[in-house]
């Protein structure tokens, strides 16, 4: 289909087939299948992320499938398209639960879809797998947490570029898109800075909206806040598409990694896919998963995405790992529990360990998220990452983050007898609801 | 041993090289066959810098290759090679005479693994060995090099340099390099400032950094010294600064009127609403996507030309799609501008989901032809290339609408039906297909405003909902109807947002101009340029 010039004219025809198939899919009713919920946007503008995921777990549960299924019934994938619309995220999560009766949902991308299903999870008591690297301060009995928390991505990240090897870092500009995770993380980045004694005056902040497109004054801003004789990195918490035009101009303007390196947690493989990244090299990313990992279950994983999606151009990236982790957590859990019952499996899965893709094991902890390696890679010239620096062991994700003065006092543990996600460590008291 | 000297030295003398001392040379693959027992980052940097401790131009291929990541280590032996990749296997060359020396699967080879320290410091190493090069831009570029990294030790090669460099501009970035490195030496006072004044006259963000350490790092006349120089280049940033800003307004105007120029000929000479129009300028994007593809698997040569073949194809498909839209949709809501605005927004909608559909969710790479890429700088101001281009650009294609709306007998027709319809069809119009050339004509612009737009932002199905809203702003602040008014209204939309941008931010910024511009409309309903015609009276 690329590179042929009449599909163009065949859109038409395309788009109303599409429109038609827009209306979620209906969900057959039989009670010898277990139902598994996919709650990613396949249209709208996180579809350039969300669809990769959705293909993702449907392979994940055609691979189960052909293992034999789970307690001895086939999975069925129920999938809705919440369109990148937020209150319908809590809509169509009623509606797979309510409706379809689904064992667990795997979806969600930005914060705030999540936030807007957390009411209906805790309602209709369900569980929800999140897959995506985010600001932490949360932590939900009904929601499992397998992208990475700041911890696991931001502070490692940084703690690299103060290192010798990332370049011994004094100036720091913090560049992020307006919204939610950016303003989190940056407020958690701006406290450990400063903890680790970097002056207020060497570090800038700055907010673009988004899909923002025209980077030249911020990327002008950010060669003039870089020529202090102080050694300058960037920490980027930039979204989705602003990130192609933001390297475009970082390029033309000849910022060179070797002089201001870019850090990046919200740009992978797949965002670098839509760029030539020549001009890129050495800039950096943090993730908990790169496909260029050597390792077999990688080779495995990323050999039958390409069957599978039938296309070996395809990447994989990191949150497509932890739908892969979250995923085969939910069938352990469900094999402990030998009951797809939410109460049950909720209970099971604290403690699971499952292989991850990086050649380790990754265990839910009883704050409901994961333990993971963290990775910094470089980007190189075919689009890949390349390792050059791993923390030595796995890093338990810390919900609530140390470096802030409203959640410092906070723990989570949805253990009995504890059972609470936001126990005040200094008055002894459960902030929230806790059980319920 | 001596076979394989004898090896190298017909090698070298096949090659017609300035041959280094066999001994050296024997010396040198002693030292890079250490790149196979390094095992971390800074024996890696160890290795590199015992290599530029020689002084031997002959590890520029090694080192070059370091920075590249094309050196590798044969598993078997722990010989240290160059790699070229190519299909399946990896072709193998000599490090130092860059010789083909045999063939490796992926597997059977491990690549040496660089990080930026270690390209920084490649690179400091080159920049001394290059300093005699032939060639007077690998010398400016070791020029620049040593002035970013000044050393005490860098001052004597670089006296050598001077003294026997003949062009003037590569000697005067020599000087300015000898006086940064003058600057970190143990050099008397009186030296360091005239160092100083050299390095001030230079005024660049460069020159600043350097100064800015300096001043933390002395004391007495010196630090003085280069206090006054810091005042005087900033103040001189200043006004480049300025410069800047409308540099940037103008790059930015000339982005909304590429992206408003065809709206200003569907909403603002024919009164459609038209929500559809930034997906005409996604097609145009799609369209480069797909000529791209087609030069890069068959025709790789044509690369550079990709955009001009791409600019027909664009317009012919977009104006294709618009005329369909016209004729299947449009033309039955001719005067019900509500239905207008939700039927094209549904078409928009089809439009992106089928595009998704074709081409998958995801960017597609539209790469930049090799005039459209990096910069040059006058002056201060750096100005970049695709940016350039597009500027020129949206000029070209705006004097070309105008000159079809003025001068053509088509562009006379459409003002005659924008101006009252019942009498141009009296005088034999045939107003249908006016309407629908006009609504053509105008997707079609924005189909080639695609073209454009798909060097400097994603081409995604997302494309045109970035554009939307701003296109409208501008047609409707520079007036319903007038070509004119367009153009002022984007040059002054851009200068405005990017005079906010550094002291509001870019968010904030956007919010005042919005403000701004209701403001305006509060007060001239009609826009900068208003109109009289059909569009008035309806």
């Amino acid at each position: 289909m690329r590179g042929s010039f009449s599909t163009i004219t065949k859109m038409f025809s395309a788009g109303v087939v599409t429109a038609g198939l827009l209306m979620s899919v209906p969900a057959r009713a039989a009670d010898d299948t277990i139902k598994v919920g996919i709650l990613h946007s396949l249209s709208g503008t996180m579809a350039i992320s969300e669809t990769t995921l959705k293909d993702a777990m449907l392979m994940l549960i055609e691979e189960q499938n052909a293992k034999g299924g789970l307690l001895g019934k086939k999975l069925e994938a129920v999938v809705v398209d919440p369109a990148s619309n937020w209150p319908l995220f809590a809509e169509k999560a009623r509606e797979l639960i309510s409706k379809d009766k689904v064992a667990a949902v795997f979806g969600c991308w930005t914060s705030v879809s999540r936030k807007s299903v957390l009411p209906v999870f805790s309602e209709l008591d369900n569980i929800l797998f999140y897959p995506v690297q985010y600001e932490g301060e949360e932590s939900e009995r009904n929601v499992f947490y397998t992208g990475a928390a700041p911890n696991q991505q931001a502070i490692p990240a940084v703690d690299y570029l103060m290192s010798e090897d990332g370049g011994s870092v004094k100036r720091w500009v913090l560049e992020g898109t307006d919204y939610v995770y950016p303003r989190t993380t940056n407020k958690i980045l701006e406290a450990y800075l400063k903890a680790k004694g970097v002056a207020a005056e060497d570090i800038m902040v700055n907010y673009t909206p988004f899909g923002f497109s025209d980077w030249q004054t911020e990327v002008s801003a950010i060669k003039k806040f870089g020529s202090a004789g102080k050694k300058t990195a960037v920490v980027s918490t930039v979204n989705g598409d602003a990130n192609v035009p933001f390297y475009k101009e970082l390029g033309n303007q000849g910022i060179k990694a070797e002089d201001i390196p870019v850090m990046a947690f919200s740009v992978g493989e797949e965002e670098l896919a839509g760029l030539d990244t020549t001009p890129l090299v050495g800039h950096l990313a943090a993730w908990n998963y790169f496909q260029s990992i050597d390792t077999p279950e990688n080779a495995k994983f990323i050999a039958d995405w390409h069957k599978f999606i039938k296309n070996d151009k395809r990447t994989t990236n990191d949150p497509m790992e932890a739908h892969y982790v979250g995923f085969n957590m939910w069938v352990k859990a469900v094999e402990k529990a030998g009951t797809t019952d939410p109460d049950k499996v909720i209970d099971a899965v604290v403690g699971v360990s499952v292989p991850n893709l990086t050649g380790g094991y990754s265990t839910m902890m009883p704050n409901h998220h994961i333990t993971k390696p963290v990775l910094i890679g470089e980007i190189q010239a075919d689009g890949q990452f390349e390792t050059v620096s791993q923390t030595p062991g796995l890093v338990m994700g810390d919900e609530w983050s140390d470096y802030l003065p409203d959640s410092k006092d906070l723990i989570s543990d949805w253990r009995a007898p504890l059972s609470c996600g936001n126990f005040n460590v200094a008055t002894g008291k459960c902030g929230g609801k806790g059980t319920n | 041993m001596t076979f394989i000297r004898a090896i190298g030295l017909t090698l070298l003398l096949l090659l017609g090289m300035l041959s280094p001392s066999n001994a050296a040379e024997a010396d040198l693959r002693a030292i890079i066959a250490k790149f196979a027992t390094a095992s971390n980052f800074s024996a890696i940097e160890a290795v590199v810098r015992e290599l530029a401790a020689t002084g031997d131009t002959a590890v520029e291929r090694p080192l070059g290759a370091l920075a590249e990541g094309d050196l590798y280590v044969r598993k078997t032996d722990s010989q240290v090679f160059i790699g070229k990749e190519g299909g399946g296997s990896v072709e193998l060359l000599d490090p130092l005479s860059g010789e083909k020396s045999g063939d490796a699967a992926k597997g059977e080879i491990t690549k040496i693994k660089v990080n930026n320290t270690l390209r920084r410091a490649v690179r400091d190493a080159l920049g001394t060995l290059t300093l005699g090069a032939k060639d007077p831009a690998a010398r400016i570029a070791a020029a620049d090099t040593m002035f970013k990294t000044p050393d005490a030790t860098n001052i004597e090669p670089l006296d050598a340099a001077i003294a026997s460099e003949t062009v003037a501009s590569v000697k005067a970035l020599l000087e300015q390099a000898r006086a940064a490195s003058v600057l970190v030496s143990d050099r008397p006072e009186a030296d360091k400032l005239a160092a100083i004044a050299l390095i001030g006259a230079r005024g660049d963000r460069d020159a600043l950094s350097l100064l800015t350490s300096v001043e933390a790092n002395s004391e007495g006349a010196v630090k003085d010294a280069a206090t006054a120089a810091i005042a005087n280049i900033n103040s001189t940033l200043a006004l480049w600064d300025a410069g800047q800003n409308i540099w940037y307004g103008i790059s930015l105007g000339s982005v909304l009127l590429l992206a408003a120029i065809g709206l200003a000929i569907t909403f603002g000479v024919m009164g459609v609403i038209n929500m559809a129009h930034g997906e005409m300028v996604m097609l145009g994007a799609y369209t480069t996507f797909v000529v791209q593809e087609v030069i890069r698997n068959s025709f790789p040569g044509l690369f550079d030309w990709s955009l001009a073949i791409a600019l027909p194809l664009a317009f012919l498909v977009a104006a294709l799609v618009g005329l369909v839209i016209e004729r299947g949709v449009i033309r039955f809501l001719y005067g019900r501008p509500l239905e207008t605005l939700l039927a094209t927004w549904g078409v928009s909608l089809i439009l992106q989901q089928a595009v998704r559909t074709i081409f998958g969710p995801t960017n597609q790479e539209v790469g930049n032809p090799s005039w459209m890429s990096g910069s040059f700088d006058i002056g201060q101001l750096a100005v970049t290339w695709n940016r350039l281009w597009i500027l020129v650009f949206s000029l070209g294609v705006f004097a070309v609408l105008l000159y079809v709306m003025k001068r053509t007998p088509w562009g006379l027709q459409m003002r005659a039906v924008t101006a009252n319809r019942r009498m141009a069809a009296s005088m034999g119009i045939r107003t249908p297909w006016v309407d629908a050339l006009t609504f053509a004509l105008g997707s079609g612009i924005a189909g080639i405003a695609g073209v454009a737009l798909s060097q400097i932002d994603n081409v995604s199905p997302n494309l045109g909902r970035g554009y939307i809203i701003d296109s409208f702003m501008v047609v409707v602040f520079g007036g319903v109807g007038n070509l004119w008014g367009t153009l002022v209204g984007a040059f002054s939309l851009g200068i405005v947002n990017k005079f906010l941008e550094p002291y509001a931010g870019a968010v904030l910024g956007k919010i005042v101009v919005l403000v701004l511009i209701i403001l305006f409309i509060q007060k001239r309903p009609r826009g900068l340029f208003a109109l009289k015609g059909r569009s008035v009276e309806a």
